[in-house]
C-alpha cells in the first residue's frame, strides 16, 4: 500500500508538470494580458511591462523559468492585475478561508447524509424513510446558487439571526450559511446514494448469514453491512470534492467570504492569467491529492484490492 | 412429537408484476436426530420453504400456515424470539457459498462472532474454538485460515466454512441449503461425506436441500419431493427410490445420470411453472405424460405419500417405461 501511494504520488508529478506547462501555453495562446487596456499604451511602457513578467523572453525559457518558480519555490509570480498582492498572497489570504468551510462543508454531508441514508434503507418504506427521501430530493434540486439567497432572505431578512456575508475571521455566525449553502445538495446526493447502496447491501447473500447467526438487526447493519455499502459513497467523494470548488466560487461570490474562488472570478474576469494559472494549479493538485487518499480508503475497506 | 413440523407453509411474494407464491402448503418434519430431504427442480420452492423457519424471507414475502419447533408455533415468531434459534440451535448453509460469506471481513472474526452472540466467550475463546471447527471441517492451515479473508479461500472451503460457521454452537437441526451444487464433483463428495461424519459425532437432524437425487439416497431417510411450490410425494427415502408413485418423482429418478450410461441425462422434458401464474389444478400437469381431465382444474389432494390424480399402477407403468433397468 505504501508502495502504491508512493508510486501515485510519481504518477501525479508529471501530470501536474504538465497541467503547469499547458496552463501556461493557453495563457500566451490566449488574446490580452497585463498590458491590453481600453487605452492603448506606448511601446516604451508595454516593453517595460513585459519584462516585469519575463514576457520578452524566448517562449521555452519563459516555460522553464515559471515551471522552476512553482515546482521549487511554490512560487506563482506577480499577479497580472494587482501590483500590491502577488497570487501567492492571494492563495494565503483566500486559501485558509475556502478550506475552512469547505471542510466543514464536507463534513456536514458526510456526517448528516451517511447517517440519513443507513436510517431510510434500515427503515424502508416507513415515514422516516419518506421524509429522508423526500427532505434529500428537494435540497438535491435546490443547487447552492439557489440556496443561497434563499438562506439569507430566511435568517437574515426575515428572522435576522445570522449576517448576509462577510468573514469576520470565520466567525461562527459567518460560517453557518455558507456551509449550509455549498453542503446541503451534497448532503442530499450523499444520503440518496448511500440509502441505495444500503437497501442492495441488505438484499446480499452474506446480510443473510449474519442474521442466520442470530444477530440483532442494528449489529447486522453496524457491522456487515455498512463497509460494503460505503463504497460507493468514498468513490463519489472525489466529484464531490471538485463539485465542492466549483460551488465556492459562488459562495465566495454571493457570501463575499473572500476565499480563493472569489480571487478566481476576479482574476478570471480582468484576464489576470497568472493568478488563474496558479489557482487552477493548485487546485489541480488538491483533486490529485484527494483522490489518491479516496483510492486508499476504498483500498483500505474492501480487501478484494490490494496494491 | 417431531423437532421440527412444517404445516401447510405457503410463501407469498409481493412484486412489481403481482404476487408470486413460491410455497404453497407444503407439510414435512424432520426426527431428532433424523435425516429429511427436500428435492426439486430449481425454482420449486425448496430454499423458501428453509428461509420461512428462521424468518430469513426477503423483505417482500410473507409467510403463511405453522412452523413447529419442539411443538412451539415459531413461524412469524418475533426477531428476539428467532435470533435464539438461529445459529444457537438451528445452524443453516447457504446455497452459494461465494457470496454467503461477507468478503469484507476476516473469516476467523465472521466464525467467532457465531459464537459470541450466543455464548458469553471472549473473542479469543471464540476464536480459537473457530480454529477448531475449522480442523474439524478439514480445511488444512486452520489457525492460518482464521486471519485470512473469503477472496482467499475456493468454493469448496467456503462451503467448509459455512459448515463450520453452521456447527459452532452445536445446533440439534442443520439446514444444508444445496450445500454443494456450486461445487465440483469430487468436493461434492467430500462435504457430503464430511456432513454424515459431523451428523454422526454430533447427532444432528439435518435437512438437506437439493435438486440432486444422487446425494439424497446415502444422506436422507425421509425424501419429500416439490415442484412449483407444492409436495407432489414423500416417504421414507428407500420406498421413493424403488417404487415411486407419482409421475414427477418418476421424471427426476430417470433424469439421475447413469455412471455405466452415456453419460446422457434424461431430463424431464418442458419448463418449470410459471409461479406468478399457477393452474388451480396441479402444476406438473403441462409437463406430465400421464396427465388426464382433471389435473389441469382440480388440485390433487395430498394422501400422505403423493398428491396425484393417476391411479398407481399407471405410474409404475411409466416408471418401468422410463427406466427399464431399475424397475424389476
Ligand atoms: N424476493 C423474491 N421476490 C419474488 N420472488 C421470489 C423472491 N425470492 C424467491 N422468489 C421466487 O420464489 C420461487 C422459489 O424460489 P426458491 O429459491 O425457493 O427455489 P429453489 O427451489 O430453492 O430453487 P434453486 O434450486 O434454484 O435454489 C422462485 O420462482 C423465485 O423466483
Ligand atoms: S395430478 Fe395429473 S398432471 Fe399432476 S402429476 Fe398426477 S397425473 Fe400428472
Ligand atoms: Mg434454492
Amino acid at each position: 500500500m505504501l508502495v502504491y501511494s508512493i508510486k501515485r504520488i510519481l504518477v501525479a508529478i508529471p501530470v501536474l508538470l504538465i497541467l503547469v506547462i499547458v496552463s501556461y501555453l493557453v495563457m500566451v495562446l490566449a488574446p490580452g494580458g497585463p498590458t491590453s487596456s481600453e487605452r492603448t499604451l506606448p511601446a516604451a511602457v508595454i516593453a517595460n511591462i513585459e519584462a516585469r513578467y519575463g514576457l520578452d523572453q524566448p517562449l521555452w525559457k519563459q516555460i522553464y523559468d515559471y515551471v522552476e518558480n512553482v515546482v521549487l519555490r511554490f512560487d506563482f509570480g506577480p499577479s497580472f492585475l494587482r501590483r500590491d498582492l502577488s497570487v501567492n498572497d492571494m492563495i494565503a489570504q483566500g486559501f485558509p478561508v475556502t478550506l475552512t468551510y469547505g471542510a466543514l462543508s464536507f463534513v456536514l454531508a458526510v456526517a448528516v447524509g451517511v447517517p440519513l441514508g443507513v436510517v431510510a434503507a434500515v427503515r424502508q418504506n416507513t415515514w422516516l424513510d419518506y421524509l429522508a427521501v423526500g427532505f434529500s430530493v428537494g435540497a438535491q434540486v435546490l443547487p447552492n446558487f439557489v440556496m443561497a439567497p434563499i438562506l439569507v432572505v430566511i435568517f437574515t431578512v426575515w428572522l435576522g439571526w445570522l449576517p448576509a456575508g462577510g468573514w469576520n475571521g470565520g466567525a461562527p455566525e459567518n460560517l453557518v450559511l455558507p456551509v449550509i449553502a455549498l453542503g446541503t445538495s451534497f448532503m442530499a446526493s450523499i444520503a440518496r446514494l448511500t440509502r441505495s447502496s444500503m437497501l442492495e447491501t441488505m438484499n446480499s447473500g452474506f446480510i443473510r448469514t449474519a442474521r442466520a447467526k442470530g444477530m440483532p438487526m442494528r449489529k447486522v447493519v453496524l457491522r456487515h453491512a455498512l463497509k460494503p455499502a460505503m463504497l460507493p459513497v468514498i468513490s463519489y467523494l472525489g466529484p464531490t470534492f471538485v463539485g465542492m470548488i466549483t460551488g465556492s466560487v459562488v459562495i465566495d461570490y454571493f457570501f463575499s467570504t473572500g476565499g480563493i474562488g472569489g480571487f478566481l472570478v476576479n482574476a478570471a474576469l480582468n484576464r489576470d492569467y497568472s493568478t488563474m494559472m496558479g489557482i487552477t494549479i493548485l487546485i489541480g493538485a488538491l483533486t490529485i491529492l484527494f483522490n489518491l487518499l479516496v483510492d486508499l480508503t476504498y483500498a483500505w475497506i474492501d480487501p478484494r484490492i490490494r496494491y | 412429537m417431531p423437532l421440527l413440523e412444517i404445516d401447510d407453509l405457503a410463501v407469498t411474494f409481493a412484486t412489481p408484476g403481482g404476487d408470486v407464491r413460491a410455497v404453497d402448503g407444503v407439510s414435512l418434519s424432520v426426527d431428532e436426530g433424523g435425516a429429511t430431504a427436500v428435492v426439486g427442480e430449481s425454482g420449486s420452492g425448496k430454499s423458501q420453504t428453509a428461509f420461512s423457519v428462521l424468518g430469513l424471507l426477503a423483505k417482500n414475502g410473507r409467510a403463511t400456515g405453522a412452523v413447529r419447533w419442539d411443538g412451539e408455533d415459531i413461524l412469524n415468531a418475533p426477531d428476539r424470539r428467532l435470533r435464539t434459534l438461529r445459529g444457537e440451535e438451528i445452524g443453516i448453509i447457504f446455497q452459494d457459498p461465494m457470496t454467503s460469506l461477507n468478503p469484507f471481513m476476516r473469516v476467523g472474526s465472521q466464525l467467532a462472532e457465531a459464537l459470541t452472540e450466543h455464548r458469553g466467550v471472549s473473542r479469543r475463546e471464540a476464536e480459537r474454538e473457530a480454529g477448531r471447527m475449522l480442523d474439524a471441517v478439514r480445511i488444512p492451515d486452520a489457525k492460518a485460515r482464521l486471519r485470512q479473508y473469503p477472496h482467499e479461500f475456493s468454493g469448496g472451503m467456503r462451503q467448509r466454512v459455512m459448515i463450520a460457521m453452521a456447527l459452532l454452537n452445536r445446533p440439534r437441526l442443520l439446514i444444508a441449503d444445496e450445500p454443494t451444487t456450486a461445487l465440483d464433483v469430487t468436493v461434492q463428495a467430500q462435504i457430503m461425506e464430511l456432513l454424515a461424519d459431523l451428523r454422526r459425532e454430533f447427532g444432528m437432524a439435518l435437512l438437506l436441500i437439493t435438486h440432486d437425487l444422487g446425494i439424497v439416497a446415502g444422506a436422507c431417510e425421509e425424501t419429500v419431493v416439490m415442484y412449483g411450490g407444492r409436495v407432489m410425494e414423500k416417504g421414507p427415502t428407500a420406498d421413493l427410490f424403488a417404487a415411486p408413485t407419482h409421475p414427477y418423482t418418476v421424471g427426476l429418478l430417470a433424469a439421475v445420470p447413469r455412471i455405466d450410461g452415456d453419460g446422457d441425462l434424461a431430463a424431464i422434458p418442458g419448463d418449470p411453472p410459471d409461479m406468478s401464474r399457477p393452474l388451480p389444478g396441479c402444476p406438473f400437469t403441462p409437463r406430465c405424460p400421464l396427465a388426464h381431465a382433471p389435473c389441469p382444474t382440480v388440485r390433487p389432494p395430498m394422501d400422505g405419500r403423493r398428491a396425484c390424480h393417476a391411479p398407481v399402477p399407471d405410474v409404475r407403468a411409466l416408471a418401468a417405461r422410463l427406466a427399464p433397468e431399475a424397475a424389476e
